[in-house]
Parts: C-alpha cells; sequence; structure tokens
C-alpha cells in the first residue's frame, strides 16, 4: 500500500493529533476535542486508537494490539494488519518487546516500562455519560469539577445492593481533579495505572484524545467504608496456573462445565513456555 | 486438555473471500458493471454521493457495488476513502439561482416566474409494478423541448420584497468545517446545515415528519423545490478571480413556515432551509423541516421538549455511519466487560441470599 502516508494519515492530520496528546498529557485526564477522521474501519471498532496510534508510531517501532488481552482476537489481528500494511512497523506479541500497544478493554498483566505507550480504544470517553447525556452539561461539570452526582450514584450503588454496581469502565480520578473514564477495562485492571508507560486514550467518534503522562496518580473512586476492590475470577489459570492475572471464564461441554483461563494470552504463552523449560512444574513453584 | 482458541487471521481471510464470492452471486448471471449502476441505479449513487459528501457519480457507484447494494456500507467506503483526499482549495458559494433547473416547482404560488417544471418525477406515477421492465424494458424516448435561457429567481425572493418573510443575516465569517474540526456544541446554523446534509435520510425524514404531527409542530409550504445543475467555481490565488471547475447537481428545498411572531420578533413567515448533493427530494425537504425546527431559539420560539428540537440529539446522532459503527461494534468480543459483569452478578445474589437466609436472625436480635 505505497499510495498511502506513513501510518496512513497525512502529516498535518497526525500534526493536528499531536496536538490534541501533547495537550492531553499536559491536563491529565482532561478530554481534548480533535478533529477525529473517517478511517478504513468502522466507528466503535478503535477509530480512536488507531489514529492515536497512527501519530504516535515512528517507522523504529514494534508494535502489538490486543483485544480482551488476547492478540488472536479478530479485531487485534485487523488492526495489527493495517499497520503491518500501512506503516510497515514490526510487530509482536510479546509485552516486552513492544514500543507501542493499542489495546481495547485490557491492560496487559506484565508491568509496562519507561520506553513504553499503551493505547487505548475507548468507546465513551465521559464518564458522567450515563448520569447526564448532554455533552454541554458534561463539559459545564468538569470544568466545576462538580462530580456529586457520579458519587450519589456509587452511594445509590451501596444502598441498593450492598456494593458499588460497576465492574468494568470504574471511574478514576485522576492527580486529584479529573474524574475519568478508564475505557471498559475491567476494575482488576484499574490500579494498574499508575504505571511508569505513557498511556493514552482515543475516541474516534466521540472525537475525543485524553492522556495519562507515566507515574500518574489515578485513583478508582470509592468510600472509607466500602473500599474499592480489584476483583477477578476466584481461580487460577487452567493453562500456566497463574492466580495473580485477569481470567476468562470458558464453557467447555454442554453440562454447563467451564475451566478459566488467562485473558492475557501473551502472558500465558510466556508462562507455559517457562514452565516446560523447567524440569518439573513442582520444581518451579519451589523456585518461585 | 483445553486448548485457547487461535486461528482469526484465516477466518478472517476466508470469511472475505466468501464474502466475495457472495457479492458475484450466480455467474451465470452477467455482472452488473460501475457504468450500468452509475447511469441505472442513479438516485441510489446520488444517495451515497450526499451522505458520503464526495461528488463523484462513479466512485459512488462503485462504492454500492462493492457494498452489495448495502447503501450505509458504501456511503461508509466514500467517507473512508474522501479522508485520504488533499484539500486543494475551498469554492465559491454556489449561486443557486443561476441553476439549470430540471425540476423547480412551487407548492405556494400557482405560477411562478420561470414556471414549474415537473422534470423526472415520480410523484404522479401510479405505483403499479411494470412488468414490461422484467421483460425488456427497452429505450423509452421523452419529447424534447427549449432549455430555459437565463436565471430563475427564488421563489421566496417574491416575499422578501414585502417583508413578509424573515430575512437571513449575512454571514460574515467563513463557515466552520465539520470534517477538519470538532464539532462544538451549541453550534451555529452552518455547522447544522452541514450535518444535516450528511446525516441519514431515515433519520432526518423521520424527525420531520413528527414536526408534522405535531411535536414542534411548525407547519411548512414547500416554496420551492428546484433540482438542477450548478457551476462551481474556485478562485485561483495566482489568478486573483475565481474560474468554474465543473458542474454539480443538486436539489435545494426551501420551506415558507407559519409564524404568529414572539416576544422578540413581529408575525411574518420563517424559512427552513434543505440543500443536498444529487437528486434527493425527499432529504432536502426532510432538511428544510428539521433545520426549521432547530432554529426555535433564534425566533423566540418555545422550547417544547422534542426531539426535532434539540440540536444536540439531532447532531449527535444523524450521522448513519457514527451510529452503523457504534451499533454494529457490539458484535466485537466483550468477554473481559462481560466477566466482569457475571462476577459481579454472582457476588450481588451471593449476598443477597446470604441476607435472605440470615433476616430472620437479624429480626430476632432486634
Amino acid at each position: 500500500m505505497t499510495d498511502y502516508n506513513f501510518a496512513y494519515l497525512d502529516e498535518q492530520t497526525k500534526r493536528m493529533i499531536r496536538r490534541a496528546i501533547l495537550k492531553g498529557l499536559a491536563i491529565p485526564g482532561y478530554q481534548v476535542p480533535f478533529a477525529s477522521r473517517e478511517m478504513p474501519m468502522p466507528y466503535g471498532w478503535g477509530t480512536g486508537g488507531v489514529q492515536v496510534s497512527a501519530a504516535t508510531l515512528t517507522p523504529e517501532d514494534v508494535f502489538k494490539v490486543i483485544d480482551q488481552g488476547a492478540d488472536d482476537t479478530t479485531n487485534a489481528v485487523s488492526i495489527r494488519k493495517f499497520f503491518q500494511a500501512t506503516a510497515g512497523v514490526d510487530t509482536t506479541e510479546e509485552t516486552d518487546k513492544a514500543t507501542v500497544i493499542q489495546t481495547r478493554h485490557r491492560i496487559p498483566e506484565a508491568a509496562l516500562n519507561e520506553d513504553q505507550i499503551l493505547v487505548y480504544q475507548v468507546p465513551i470517553p465521559e464518564p458522567l455519560r450515563f448520569l447526564e447525556p448532554r455533552e454541554t452539561e458534561t463539559r459545564k461539570m468538569h470544568s466545576l469539577e462538580e462530580y456529586g452526582l457520579m458519587h450519589v450514584k456509587l452511594y445509590e450503588d451501596i444502598a441498593r445492593h450492598g456494593a458499588i454496581a460497576t465492574a468494568y469502565a470504574y471511574p478514576v480520578k485522576v492527580e486529584g481533579r479529573y474524574v475519568m473514564d478508564p475505557s471498559p477495562i475491567p476494575k482488576f485492571d484499574n490500579p494498574k495505572m499508575t504505571m511508569p508507560a505513557i498511556q493514552l486514550f482515543g475516541a474516534g467518534r466521540e472525537q475525543r484524545i485524553y492522556a495519562l503522562p507515566p507515574y500518574t496518580e489515578v485513583v478508582s473512586l470509592d468510600f472509607e467504608d466500602y473500599p474499592f476492590e480489584a476483583s477477578k475470577a476466584d481461580h487460577s489459570c487452567e493453562l500456566c496456573g497463574a492466580d495473580d492475572s485477569y481470567l476468562d471464564e470458558v464453557i467447555v461441554d454442554d453440562q454447563g462445565g467451564r475451566i478459566f483461563v488467562c485473558s492475557d494470552t501473551a502472558y500465558c504463552t510466556a508462562r507455559q513456555a517457562a514452565q516446560q523449560d523447567t524440569p518439573t512444574p513442582q520444581a518451579q513453584e519451589a523456585a518461585v | 486438555m483445553y486448548v485457547a482458541v487461535k486461528g482469526g487471521e484465516r477466518a478472517i481471510d476466508n470469511a472475505h473471500a466468501w464474502l466475495g464470492e457472495e457479492r458475484r452471486g450466480d455467474h451465470d448471471v452477467s455482472e452488473l458493471s460501475v457504468a450500468q449502476i452509475r447511469e441505472q441505479l442513479s438516485l441510489a449513487v446520488n444517495r451515497v454521493m450526499a451522505e458520503g459528501s464526495l461528488y463523484d457519480p462513479d466512485l459512488a457507484a462503485l462504492a454500492i457495488k462493492q457494498a452489495r447494494g448495502d447503501m450505509i456500507e458504501a456511503i461508509f467506503l466514500i467517507r473512508a476513502y474522501r479522508t485520504t483526499l488533499p484539500r486543494f482549495a475551498g469554492s465559491e458559494p454556489i449561486a443557486t439561482e443561476k441553476m439549470a433547473c430540471d425540476r423547480r416547482i412551487s407548492a405556494t404560488f400557482k405560477d411562478v416566474p420561470g414556471g414549474q417544471i415537473l422534470g423526472p418525477t415520480f410523484d404522479y406515477t401510479h405505483r403499479l409494478l411494470d412488468f414490461k421492465l422484467a421483460a425488456e424494458g427497452g429505450l423509452s424516448d421523452a419529447p424534447e423541448g427549449d432549455a430555459q435561457q437565463g436565471d430563475v429567481p427564488h421563489v421566496l425572493s417574491f416575499l422578501d420584497g414585502e417583508g413578509l418573510i424573515q430575512q437571513e443575516k449575512q454571514g460574515a465569517n467563513t463557515p466552520p468545517d465539520l470534517t477538519r474540526e470538532p464539532m462544538e456544541l451549541p453550534a451555529n446554523r452552518p455547522l447544522r446545515l452541514q450535518s444535516l446534509a450528511r446525516g441519514d435520510e431515515g433519520f432526518l425524514l423521520s424527525l420531520a415528519y413528527s414536526t408534522q404531527r405535531g411535536y414542534a409542530r411548525n407547519h411548512a409550504f414547500v416554496g420551492e423545490l428546484r433540482i438542477g445543475d450548478v457551476p462551481v467555481e474556485v478562485e485561483i490565488p495566482e489568478l486573483g478571480f475565481a474560474i468554474e471547475i465543473g458542474d454539480i447537481t443538486v436539489t435545494e428545498c426551501e420551506t415558507v413556515n407559519q409564524f404568529t411572531g414572539s416576544k422578540t420578533e413581529s408575525a411574518q413567515f420563517t424559512r427552513g432551509y434543505g440543500l443536498v448533493f444529487g437528486m434527493s427530494e425527499r432529504k432536502s425537504i426532510s432538511m428544510a423541516l428539521v433545520d426549521r425546527a432547530l432554529r426555535w431559539e433564534e425566533l423566540g420560539e418555545d422550547n417544547l421538549g422534542a426531539a426535532a428540537q434539540d440540536e444536540e440529539f439531532v447532531l449527535s446522532h444523524c450521522d448513519n455511519i457514527q451510529a452503523t459503527g457504534f451499533l454494529e461494534h457490539i458484535k466485537l468480543p466483550h468477554y473481559v466487560d462481560f466477566q466482569s459483569e457475571l462476577e459481579l452478578v454472582r457476588k450481588l445474589r451471593r449476598d443477597t441470599m446470604a441476607g435472605a437466609d440470615s433476616t430472620p436472625a437479624q429480626e430476632a436480635a432486634e
């Protein structure tokens, strides 16, 4: 595909997106409007993340794409192929080898480092959207730091259910200022968000970019007597035995039989490979 | 032993190959050419150009072929292609009074200078299936007349002379560009009209219909509807004057709406405006009605809480490419989110059950 510019977007557009990214990094958690372009994949399928990645990638980068934590889910494959074709960058499935990681709905299990950028695909960037549908209103609420509505919602959850009934896209507060939507990651991933890597969030259809510089303080909203809890299925991975990773439930027969496996395929594969190198799992357990 | 699902890449390739085969259909039936679509499905081509925001009948016909006739998919193909095109210049505003009209009707006056021209309309056809078309069709010859000479004045300009219709303010500023800047709300009228011009025909039709049925009713007359070719002129900086770069077909609708006056305005007629690429009557009339409904604030009318009056609602939801993308994305895997919901629902149910079991004991303690 030589007809297109490096990473598909023209340089003018990339510059416009980079400006939005820089502004986002300067005001962590603030949603920066940007003139999102129509991409050759549908809105809602990662166009925001794709545009941010396109503006971020350089020819030397090594790119990884995950969807639901996995490298081989269909849309991850599709986006990886898109950048292979339009940017010709090297791709990898190994988290530590990647310099730019585009993700949908997960943060990798392996800790990221200062040389990495994590790009999130965001469907609805506005954490207050389901409490107040109007953009004109929610922008005002952010500028006035008026987050009472969110606290009331969380309180009502507790009053009604005895717990905060949000399992993913769990709202966070950034550096004590902006309430931010972490994208629909499970709340298990929320504590990882204070990290050495840069985190960029792209919402194409909603025309918003926001960002977290390295080591930004990200706090999941909660109450003193109902503290935030990062939950996962109370099992360990059937394939690699990990008990510290987020698990997918897989139905294996029509009797309702089910097992649990790591959602992060790269993490799981690496652990399985390491176990095969070691003579016995017991020996490895002992070493750990 | 469970083995995790792999092979997304091969599945995608196979799915695309199958799609190509389905697109072609039965090989015993001759293949449709892009030129046939352009010439014989021209209203479909027009819709794709209008909502795709790109005036190119050949590309629109190609998109329809590639999309297997799915209009929104075809519009999407055109939009995605459009983004990759460089922008050389902005045209001068088109002068629709200079239109070479194929059709021009007014519902407000029996006769108007320039005359009523029915043009190629479905309006008075009887909707009876024409089985001759299924057999051969053949050539149909329409009688020819002399082309109109000179400009065709806008019907609403006659009301203008009497001061009976609200004057449109001259905007001095360059209008904002929806495709280059993020949408900002509240939007001004040029931005609204841009958004409506590329908005989904079905969505605008239903909204316009809702105003007719009483949700922010504003009885509209079609003051004028005209379809025809207009020249597009671009000013070349080196030359210092505008030159004509080609013709486009557009449909323009101006409505005259009842208005009894408000606190700030004296009684006069008001306007709604619709302009769409190609021959697109339904869309342009719908656009004019929705435009008029959205102008309530400017005209000092009451907000009746109707959907068609709600700018943020209309503009945020009229784009079918945004809508279809987001709607269809729920087909993508969501098992991580679903898993977290599953855990939560199980936990809440566990807590409730535990609560139910312990209720009598609690009561006893109290």
